[in-house]
């Protein structure tokens, strides 16, 4: 379509596809905000001009499939893992941009040993956190980000935080570790924070490019479908309850980072 | 090059650097941890990557993540960290990447303890990881085969794309004998990866690897794919090694250093007029089904001996068919059975 696709006379082009993305219509539920958060790392790719030298990995949970969505070389990683083949592949491909994608069961539980030990290290690679709070592909079970009370499939009377513990503030958590150069929480949930992440995404693959340390962006989402709510009220009640309980901003931005800011 | 005195694990180490290795991650336990430390220097000296990782899970996700670049990659470990490493085994062969996996097996199950052992047989052959696939799994009974199945194991795992593992035991790692390297191999070219790994799409459509195949039909497919590959591997990989088979009127089949404790057996069993032979497997998967079957036919019976409770006797009964007697003698928990021992059992045919 795009190679037909002529713009009339008088009329300029102010919108596309970002390169870096592919055609595909993805398999996500109507007002998920995985695909906001797909167009912004690809956005972010083509203007930095990096996507021929960009390494993906997909996590395991619902954005398993972004391999099929972004226009690059990507490899689907075990649950978890991610950090552990991003570090493989950044050790032997150190002029590659590499990034993972990761949800909050995938980087949050079983992964947290990988993400915790690769920032550390201060791996150079990138990674983008979301975290709607929920295990989504799975159906909507209780995530290690899920809020004290909420209700999820796996605690159907809300979540007890005596006996299943606490949410986990992992962009606090990743931000104490000396091999983090840049660690921020943002959000998708209206336009405001939607440009913000945008720059936080840019400053994050900035940082990997010019060699600083682990960098990560944590991203609130929502999950309309297992919050059970619409669009509209998903997004209303992260602004309520999420950003409650993981205050938005940067948690770690190391003196080399913040001269690129 | 000439021969040098030098230790099992060390060897390997550096069989594996002059077979081009790029990167190295791993995670210390006796009785291999000496191939981590000797690639812990050895990889700087030559320019490559050496990472310890923090866990053996990590460490074969990381061997996973450089496969998927297209270099030669390499872990190390002993029996309980291979057993944390399945669920890597499991995606690497799906993914059709090449990878070199080294097991010092030790005594198990559980944490066991450090003494050599056999007691891995059937998880590196049988049951490497959930879903159908194997490994490559080759079996050397010296330091000098150790050196040469572990340069052999990056080439079949690089013409198969696929995993190669190397099963020594405590026994093989540990023990200095004299030696010779190979010479050095370069490392890969960056523009000399292979044309599917990840390297970046430029002027290209995307790479992608992955274990993901949600359609019953496709996943069928794939897998239908992969068992074509692993009957090729099986009808042009078997390696075997035979010791006065000629004439034997029982033979014995023993991998590893149980193999070359029954080369012993068969040369003290003919001191005392006995007619028996050796047949020791190098690869044990694939199995040598077709040269058992054809000596099985030949002998009176068959002595398996292996440092476990009897693993990779079930596939000498499976390649017997019934077509003599066979016999198992095992030693667990890290104790080698020696000549004395094996004798009798011989006697009792």
């Amino acid at each position: 379509m795009d190679a037909d696709f002529s713009i009339p006379e008088g009329m300029e082009l102010v919108y596309k596809r970002p390169d870096s993305l592919t055609p595909a219509h993805t398999h996500y539920c109507p007002g998920c905000t995985h695909g906001i958060i797909h167009r912004l790392i690809a956005e972010v790719l083509d203007e930095l001009g990096v996507r021929e030298r960009t390494i993906g990995i997909a996590p395991v949970g619902c954005s398993v499939l972004a391999y099929y969505y972004f226009n690059l070389d990507m490899a689907e990683a075990a649950h978890g893992r991610a950090p552990a083949m991003a570090t493989g592949l950044k050790r032997v491909s150190p002029d590659k941009v590499v990034f993972t994608y990761q949800g909050d069961g995938d980087l949050a539980a079983i992964g947290t040993s990988e993400i915790i030990q690769a920032a550390n290290r201060g791996e150079l690679f990138t990674t983008i956190f979301v975290n709607n709070a929920v295990y989504g592909m799975t159906g909507g079970q209780m995530a290690p980000t899920t809020l004290p009370g909420q209700r999820t499939t796996s605690s159907p009377t809300g979540r007890d935080v005596e006996t299943m513990g606490w949410p986990i503030k992992m962009a606090e958590l990743i931000a104490v570790l000396p091999g983090a150069a840049y660690v921020t929480r943002q959000a998708v949930l209206d336009v405001p924070t939607i440009r913000r992440t945008r720059r936080a995404i840019k400053l994050a693959f900035q940082t990997q490019l010019a060699g600083l340390g682990f960098s990560m962006v944590e991203i609130i989402s929502t999950c309309p479908t297992n919050w059970h709510m619409t669009p509209e009220e998903a997004l209303n009640w992260a602004k309520e309850h999420m950003l409650a309980y993981y205050p938005l901003g940067d948690t770690r931005v190391s003196d080399s980072v913040r001269a690129l800011m | 090059m000439a021969k040098e005195l030098i230790e099992g694990n060390v060897a390997i180490a550096e069989a594996a650097i002059r077979a081009g290795l790029e990167a190295f991650y791993g995670y210390p336990i006796t009785p291999q941890t000496e191939v981590l430390e000797h690639l812990s220097w050895r990889m700087p000296q030559e320019g490559r990557v050496f990472l310890q990782a923090e866990s053996e899970i990590a460490s074969i996700n990381m061997v996973y993540g450089a496969a998927c670049a297209g270099v030669r990659v390499m872990t190390s470990s002993s029996s309980p960290g291979i057993s944390l490493m399945q669920e890597g085994f499991s995606y690497i062969a799906c993914s059709e990447v090449p990878a070199v996996v080294i097991n010092v097996m030790r005594g198990g199950p559980g944490l066991g303890n450090v003494q050599p052992s056999q007691g891995d047989y059937f998880q590196a052959v049988k049951m490497a990881g959930h879903g159908d696939f194997h490994m490559i799994v080759l079996a050397p009974a010296s330091v000098q085969e150790a050196i040469d199945l572990v340069v052999l194991a990056f080439d079949l795992a690089d013409k198969y794309r696929t995993i190669a593992m190397v099963v020594a035991d405590g026994a093989i790692g540990q023990m200095m004998e004299p030696a010779e390297l190979p010479p050095m191999r370069p490392v890969r070219r960056p523009e000399e990866r292979p044309p599917w790994a990840l390297t970046g799409a430029k002027g290209r459509k995307p790479n992608i690897i992955t274990s993901l195949y949600l359609g019953a039909e496709t996943l069928e497919r794939i897998n239908l794919g992969l068992q074509a590959k692993l009957r090729l591997i099986a009808s042009q990989e078997v390696r075997w090694s035979e010791y006065r088979t000629d004439d034997a009127e029982l033979l014995l089949v023993a991998f590893g250093t149980v193999g070359r404790i029954c080369q012993t057996v068969v040369r003290e069993a003919r001191a005392q007029g006995m007619r028996v032979g050796l047949l020791r497997p190098i690869t044990l998967w694939p199995f040598p089904v077709n040269p058992l079957a054809w000596l099985a036919g030949r002998v009176r019976g068959i002595l398996v001996v292996e440092m476990n409770a009897g693993q990779m006797v079930e596939d000498v009964r499976l390649a017997v068919e019934g077509r003599c007697p066979v016999y198992f003698y095992g030693r667990m928990g890290g104790v080698i059975p020696l000549p004395d021992e094996i004798l009798p059992e011989l006697k009792n045919m």
